[in-house]
């Protein structure tokens, strides 16, 4: 099982492997795992396989290798692809092949990476369990009758199950964080705008950020070097120099850093004692390697899900409003009893009945409702306000401490289907999840213990906007002295 | 308080104009925006509304916004931003428009117009807002012989348009006519638009509604949004129908503004009606939001005073120094200063070099204006360029050319493209010496023994005879050189 991309280089420049090799043992993998994980929604085998002998051929030719060169990687299936379906695992886009690439896929294929298919989710990364997606859930390498998060749990699922060392998820609540906490894996949401957002399929435009999902800090450091920078077809893309992601993890000496735990968020109702028990025990961690640790709160956290469920809706509502029938995607042939509203309007309707799940319904008209005349005020208005406020807390919070310290999950995997039909329930799981989103600021997800069970608990750590090196510095150091991100699923 | 047919009404009229900005490509993309191209072929993920393709700014279309704020005399804020304006048609493929809501590029300007009732006053309509918004596209509904097929060009969607909304402060179909005149002018003057209303690049909807007065009270009828109306005749037309309509229906069925909310109406340029388009039950909810895609712009004042300075003399003020500078009559100003920037340009440098603003604007008006209408072309491919007017018409205010040989030799510029000397080589055309006159009127004057007497007799015009016959002989006298020579003779 080939789980480490820097592993993967290292083979290659040895001569031990060639990329044609490993890109064929992936996809062997691959499909192996599918009946029982089913992560991803398309797999291409050739491409994937020719991409990979060119790697070959230009590593024979003495060419220049890009840093991900011969490295197999997993593509969310909500990020256009020219060559493959993009389908946002919704009935809606199950034919759609978008005519052009996002921007991050073009330069994973410019960093010479293989990418070996796209990543099933839940529909339009509306949902915590990858329950909602019209081609089958996905489910948890480490007990395949629970799930393995959501909305990115194909991501996170097809690196828990080590066929691919790296993928690409997006993060709107938590997307990213909550699978890799869920499948023990490591999972980065970049500072909004840091990645961009081209040819991401939008849920929340000022919510949504692309981010690398893999076993360690060192490999998503490596991929975070490659998909990180301007994009001029991006408008909320940051036009600044990046980091050198890779180059600050060689120091795993935190004497001097600061680090505040969120104590007060973490010992509320329905946080499973595992989870508490984690956090504190990496705070020892962090301790004991040289970090100082202060107690600290963010005191409006009781509003991020409610503030998160009225600003994405919104944003949602809007976003989808293009998947109408007329130009691309599912129509409806289905004209008949058409005279009351005309087939225009018979035509919209049925589309959007057919074509959306219920989960991005629900979104769809709680976003109508929040937008709509006379109550925008009462509570997209609202949330706006309060948006403001929640980042005020980040920024007082960060004035104190150089990160903050708390769980991604309330719980490890539930069982599928235990919360399918409580919304309300499944909201609850973006807990401590949504304020980064809210507030724009990187935050990372460190695999942290398994419960009594055997399932993966993690921890998440904070930074300020911009300071995603410090989140990696801080966790490679994290990793250099636990070995819960080496464990494996049976 | 009286309608020019009688009613004791007044007419109020507000005008919201759509003006397409002459930028090269899209507000949010790179496509091109020229016309007329075969459908869908000016399109790319952005403007179809591909799924995760996003818009960026055009920063053109920002500086022509400011550039036509700045020509309305509005201000100009130091933030916009942008907002989407959802509703669901099939020519508006993301299910939104990107538009401006509560914070648009200009706000509250004026316009003054020439006062249609009274040629020696001027009105003072108000600007409320302009705001830039993307174009939608265009559905074209083939129901020839039974079909009912729908065929969506996308070519316009994304194409910049600047909506500029007036205060209700029209009083007449005269007045709005009036207004969107000076308004196209002072557009096209600035290179803002084309205005070109058969290619959409102009589009006019009209508020009309009417304050009738009812035993010394004033009572409003219901406001009518009559939409999209293709030229300036149409809204004249338009505003008139309403304007009886709305009386009629008034004294029908007492409905003031109070009983009912604003419908829309289409205009049929045909049957010269309004007809109603949407039920006012149906009032639409746009669900106006700030659009997340695009950050809020900062229009620091800097920019906006750079763009003042740039802005150049506005069209009103070029009629003003045309007149006083060339003494040239108010009327012949607005005329050259209509035909835009370019042949403002040419008269004012064929004035200065002919030395006569009069012949020069009369020429222009007559023989420069005609040909280009018949050839329908603009100045900037006319044959003769201005210095070259200019030293023909400097030889005929110099009488060394009178203005037949001069439109002779104008004629032959325009076909052979010469210069001015070698047209009149070409034709022939020298100029006579004194003595070689003196010999060919004392010729005529001996054969005409009775003009002699009738001249002694008093008769000074008697010698008019004779000019032509001098014309004949040789052509390139002048007549009025002939005809002082003839005097001279006469009297010495």
């Amino acid at each position: 099982m080939l789980d480490s991309a820097l592993e993967i280089l290292r083979l290659q420049s040895a001569g031990e492997a060639t990329a044609v090799e490993i890109a064929g043992a992936a996809l062997d993998a691959i499909e192996a795992s599918q009946p029982t994980i089913n992560a991803f929604t398309h797999v291409d085998r050739e491409a994937a396989l020719s991409a990979a002998a060119a790697v070959d051929a230009k590593r024979a030719a003495g060419g220049r290798l890009g840093p991900l060169a011969g490295v197999p990687v997993a593509v969310k299936d909500v990020l256009c692809t020219r060559d493959m379906p993009t389908t946002c695992s919704s009935r809606m886009l199950k034919n759609f092949r978008p005519p052009y690439d996002a921007g991050v896929v073009e330069r994973l294929r410019a960093a010479d990476a293989v990418i070996v298919g796209k990543t099933n989710m839940d529909e339009f990364a509306m949902g915590a369990s990858t329950e909602n997606s019209a081609f089958g859930v996905t489910r948890n390498p480490w007990d395949t009758t629970r799930i393995p998060g959501g909305s990115s749990g194909g991501a996170a699922a097809c690196v828990a199950a080590g066929t691919v060392p790296l993928s690409i998820g997006t993060d709107t609540g938590g997307s990213i964080r909550q699978p890799a906490a869920m499948c023990g894996v490591t999972g980065l949401k970049p500072t909004y705008g840091r990645v961009s957002r081209y040819g991401l399929i939008a849920f929340a435009s000022s919510l949504d950020q692309v981010g690398p999902i893999g076993w360690s800090v060192p490999d998503v450091a490596l991929m975070m070097q490659t998909i990180a920078g301007y994009d001029a077809r991006d408008s909320t893309s940051l036009n600044l120099d990046i980091s050198h992601y890779t180059e600050v993890l060689s120091s795993h000496d935190l004497r001097g850093l600061k680090i505040g735990i969120l104590r007060e968020s973490m010992d509320r109702d329905g946080v499973d004692d595992s989870v508490r028990q984690a956090t504190l025990d990496a705070a020892d961690v962090f301790q004991s390697i040289g970090a100082e640790m202060v107690e600290i709160d963010l005191p409006h956290n009781d509003y991020w899900v409610p503030t998160y469920y009225v600003i994405a809706p919104c944003e949602a509502s809007s976003n989808l409003s293009r998947y109408d029938g007329a130009h691309y995607g599912h129509r409806t042939s289905d004209l008949s009893d058409s005279d009351k509203l005309g087939p225009l309007v018979t035509t919209y309707c049925r589309s959007r009945a057919e074509g959306f799940g219920d989960e991005v319904k629900r979104r769809i008209m709680v976003g109508t409702y929040a937008l709509s005349e006379g109550y925008a005020d009462q509570y997209y208005s609202q949330a706006l306000k309060v948006r403001r406020l929640i980042k005020g807390d980040y920024d007082a919070a960060f004035s104190q401490v150089d990160l903050l310290l708390g769980p991604v999950t309330p719980t490890p995997a539930f069982p599928l289907g235990q919360k399918v039909d409580d919304p309300i329930q499944m909201y609850l799981c973006d807990l401590f999840t949504v304020g980064a989103n809210l507030a724009g600021v990187p935050a990372i997800s460190l695999p942290a213990g398994l419960d009594a069970s055997g399932l993966p608990v993690a921890v998440q750590l904070q930074a300020p906007v911009l300071e995603e090196s410090r989140l990696l510095f801080a966790g490679a150091a994290f990793q250099s002295v636990t070995d819960h991100h080496k464990r494996r699923p049976s | 308080m009286t309608l020019s047919n009688g009613y004791p009404a007044q007419t109020v009229i507000g005008l919201e104009v759509h003006v397409q900005l002459k930028t090269e490509t899209k507000l949010f993309c790179g496509c091109s925006t020229t016309f007329g191209a075969p459908p869908n072929t000016q399109v790319c993920p952005v403007c179809l509304g591909l799924p995760g393709a996003l818009p960026v700014m055009n920063d053109a279309a920002i500086e022509l916004s400011i550039r036509a704020g700045l020509a309305i005399d509005c201000s100009i804020p130091p933030m916009t931003k942008w907002d989407r304006k959802q509703y669901f048609y099939p020519d508006l493929p993301k299910g939104y428009q990107i538009s401006q809501f509560d914070l648009p590029i200009c706000a509250d300007g004026f316009i003054e117009i020439p006062d249609p009732a009274d040629p020696d006053s001027t009105r003072h309509i108000g600007i409320l807002r302009a705001h830039l918004e993307e174009d939608a596209g265009k559905s074209m509904h083939d129901e020839a012989a039974g079909r009912s097929d729908t065929r969506i060009d996308l070519n316009r969607c994304g194409t910049p348009l600047l909506e500029i909304v007036s205060q209700p402060d029209m009083r007449s179909s005269a007045e709005a006519k009036a207004y969107l005149q000076e308004l196209k002018l002072r557009m096209t003057h600035l290179g803002i638009s084309d205005c070109e209303m058969q290619e959409g690049s102009l589009r006019v909807d009209a508020n009309v509604n009417l304050h009738i007065e009812v035993d010394g009270k004033k009572i409003a009828t219901p406001i009518v949004e009559v939409k999209n109306m293709n030229s300036f005749r149409a809204v004249e037309r338009a505003i008139e129908h309403e304007v009886d309509r709305q009386y009629d229906l008034w004294e029908e069925t007492g409905k003031t503004i109070d009983d009912e909310s604003k419908t829309t109406r289409g205009w049929d340029d045909n049957a010269g009606i309004t007809f109603l388009q949407r039920e006012k039950e149906e009032s639409a909810d746009y669900r106006y939001f700030p659009d997340p895609d695009l950050l809020p712009i900062r229009l620091p004042i800097e920019r906006v005073e750079a763009a003042r300075a740039n802005l150049g003399e506005l069209p009103g003020a070029i009629r003003i120094r045309l007149a006083q500078q060339y003494g040239i009559k108010p009327y012949d100003a607005d005329v050259i200063v209509n035909q835009g920037p370019d042949l403002i340009a040419y008269f004012e440098s064929a004035a200065t070099g002919s030395g006569d603003g009069k012949r020069t604007s009369s020429w222009i008006q007559q023989d420069v204006m005609r040909t280009l209408k018949d050839r329908d072309i603009g100045i900037g491919e006319f044959p003769v360029d201005a210095d070259s007017l200019g030293k023909l018409l400097e030889k005929v205010a110099s009488g060394e050319l009178d203005n037949a040989r001069a439109r002779d030799v104008f004629a032959h510029m325009i076909e052979t493209g010469q210069s001015v000397e070698a047209a009149i080589t070409a034709l022939g055309i020298e100029s006579v010496d004194n003595s070689e006159l003196e010999t060919l009127c004392q010729e005529l004057l001996d054969a005409n023994p009775q003009v002699a007497e009738d001249f002694k007799a008093g008769k000074q015009q008697a010698v008019g005879s004779l000019i032509g016959q001098a014309k004949k002989k040789n052509p390139n006298a002048n007549p009025q050189q002939v005809r002082e020579t003839l005097i001279k003779l006469l009297q010495g």
